[in-house]
């Protein structure tokens, strides 16, 4: 039951929620633990509320630090 | 799916498990074990432990709330709901099949005529409670700290709007004091039965309370702790952070899950956790037994909607199926595997303990996605003689 995956914020409803899309399929959730969300923004859901909003800098970064483990420090010029 | 399919990545797992077994110091063995039903699942679904080298060993902790919750708290909704009929007990949909005691789970007490009911989220109980006056809506909820707001939250709601029928079962429980009881326990502390180098820390549960509550285990315990999100990418980025800091000699608390989690967490969230529940002296957890200050109660302004003070109900400890290895799974000490009726008597279908249950139970995990891997490859030729 802890599984769940991000939602893009696709429309504010009243009483706190949002209509979010996952992967196509609609579903409403409540942004009563959140702040300050707008739409476009992507958030975490879990048994229909959104626990945090998603920082699109910072998955950025993430996935760059897995594209450089690619690289070999043993084998860069400055570990030489 | 955006934030999805990039951190499921094919090409970069293969990149990062040349990368993990490139840092994996071949001359020692590393046990980390994920603490979270969510990684347990994901660990086992995408194949993770495949990709890594023989020496870094996953263990898979009690993070599943279902798996932790102990039998005589089922017993407890199940006796409400089959001794008062105006009762309609509800819960999130993992729960219906727990074993409980006398053969029963919610699901055959609901044969038998108790009304109990699923639900997807806390707002479904209370709109339940709402649209059902005339009876009484018991809300049954567990979870760790990402479902405990949501719980607050319809508390909260029910206190608002006055509404007498409805109450929560509170069974809510806290990540950091069972990491502690498993640091405590004397398999790791009497080194070498359960070597543990570090822990990957949990996702949504920290997007709640953040990073913050783990600094205590590294410098206490001298452990590392890594925050890692749920892709199968996150997973394997986190143990190789863990393999660095071990090698470095390093015991900190390291984010990977950056994208959704803060040093801080949600602090809207915690403040009203805060406001609805307090701890409870000591809790039972199945397969750890009592943990003290390890779970929450209603606090006294809620006590209108407390099930256990308004129905009066009290908690029987029942022991665990003799032969069910559970516990010694969640603390790391053994494997399914290990457990005669693993696979045999004991399935997804027909559970015998509470890991068999939740597909992110680390039975049913490695029921559903890894047990032929230890089935050793045979490849007959087939004679074609006429
Ligand atoms: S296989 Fe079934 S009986 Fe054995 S430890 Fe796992 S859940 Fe318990």
């Amino acid at each position: 039951m802890c599984l769940a995956i991000p939602a893009r914020v696709v429309a504010l409803l009243d009483d706190e929620n949002c209509t979010v899309d996952l992967g196509g399929v609609k579903k409403t959730v409540s942004l009563a633990l959140v702040e300050d969300v707008v739409v476009g923004d992507y958030v975490i859901v879990h048994v229909g509320y959104a626990l945090s909003r998603l920082d699109p800098e910072e998955a950025a970064r993430t996935l760059a630090l897995f594209a450089e483990a690619g690289i070999d420090p043993g084998s860069t010029p400055e570990a030489a | 799916m955006k934030y999805v399919d990039e951190f499921r990545d094919g090409e970069l797992a293969a990149t990062l498990a040349v990368a993990i077994a490139r840092e994996a110091d071949t001359g020692r063995d590393y046990a980390f074990m994920e603490f979270c039903g969510g990684h347990t699942h994901a660990i086992s679904r995408y194949g993770v432990t495949d990709l890594l080298p023989a020496n870094v060993r996953m263990i898979h902790g009690p993070g599943c709330p279902v798996c932790v919750l102990p039998v005589g708290r089922i017993d407890m909704a199940i006796g409400l709901a089959l001794a008062r009929p105006e009762v309609i007990i509800c819960t999130y949909g993992d729960c219906l099949r727990v074993p409980a005691s006398g053969g029963l789970s919610m699901l055959k007490a609901k044969a038998r005529g108790a009304d109990i009911r699923m639900v997807y989220s806390a707002a479904d109980a209370l709109a339940l409670a709402q649209a059902n006056l005339g009876r009484e809506v018991v809300f049954f909820a567990i979870g760790f700290e990402t479902t405990t707001p949501p719980t607050a939250l319809v508390l909260r709601a029910a206190r608002e709007q006055g509404l007498g029928n409805f109450s929560v079962i509170c069974n809510h429980v806290l990540t950091p004091s069972a990491i502690s009881s498993i640091l405590e326990s004397p398999e790791v502390r009497r080194l070498g039965t359960v070597p543990l180098d570090g822990f990957v820390g949990p996702a949504h549960v920290s997007t709640v309370i953040g990073s913050r509550p783990y600094e205590f285990f590294a410098e206490e315990y001298r452990k590392p702790v890594v925050i890692a999100g749920f892709e199968p990418l996150d997973v394997m980025q986190a143990i190789r952070m863990l393999i660095r800091q071990v090698n470095q000699g390093r015991a900190e608390v390291e984010n990977e899950f950056s994208r959704a989690v803060s040093r801080e967490g949600n602090l809207k969230a915690q403040a009203l956790v805060a406001e609805t529940f307090e701890l409870r002296r000591s809790f039972e957890w199945r397969g750890l037994r009592e943990v003290p200050y390890s779970a929450l109660r209603i606090r006294p302004p809620f006590a209108r909607w407390d099930a256990e003070t308004r129905f009066d109900l009290t908690y029987q400890p029942v022991p665990d199926n003799k032969a069910c290895e559970c516990g010694a799974i969640l603390r790391g000490v053994r494997r399914p595997t290990d457990c005669k009726l693993f696979g045999t008597v004991c399935t997804p279908e027909n559970p015998m303990g509470s890991c068999m249950v939740s597909s992110e139970g680390a039975c049913a995990a490695h029921y559903n996605y890894g047990r032929f891997r230890d089935v050793p490859l045979k490849v007959e030729t087939m004679e074609t003689s006429t």
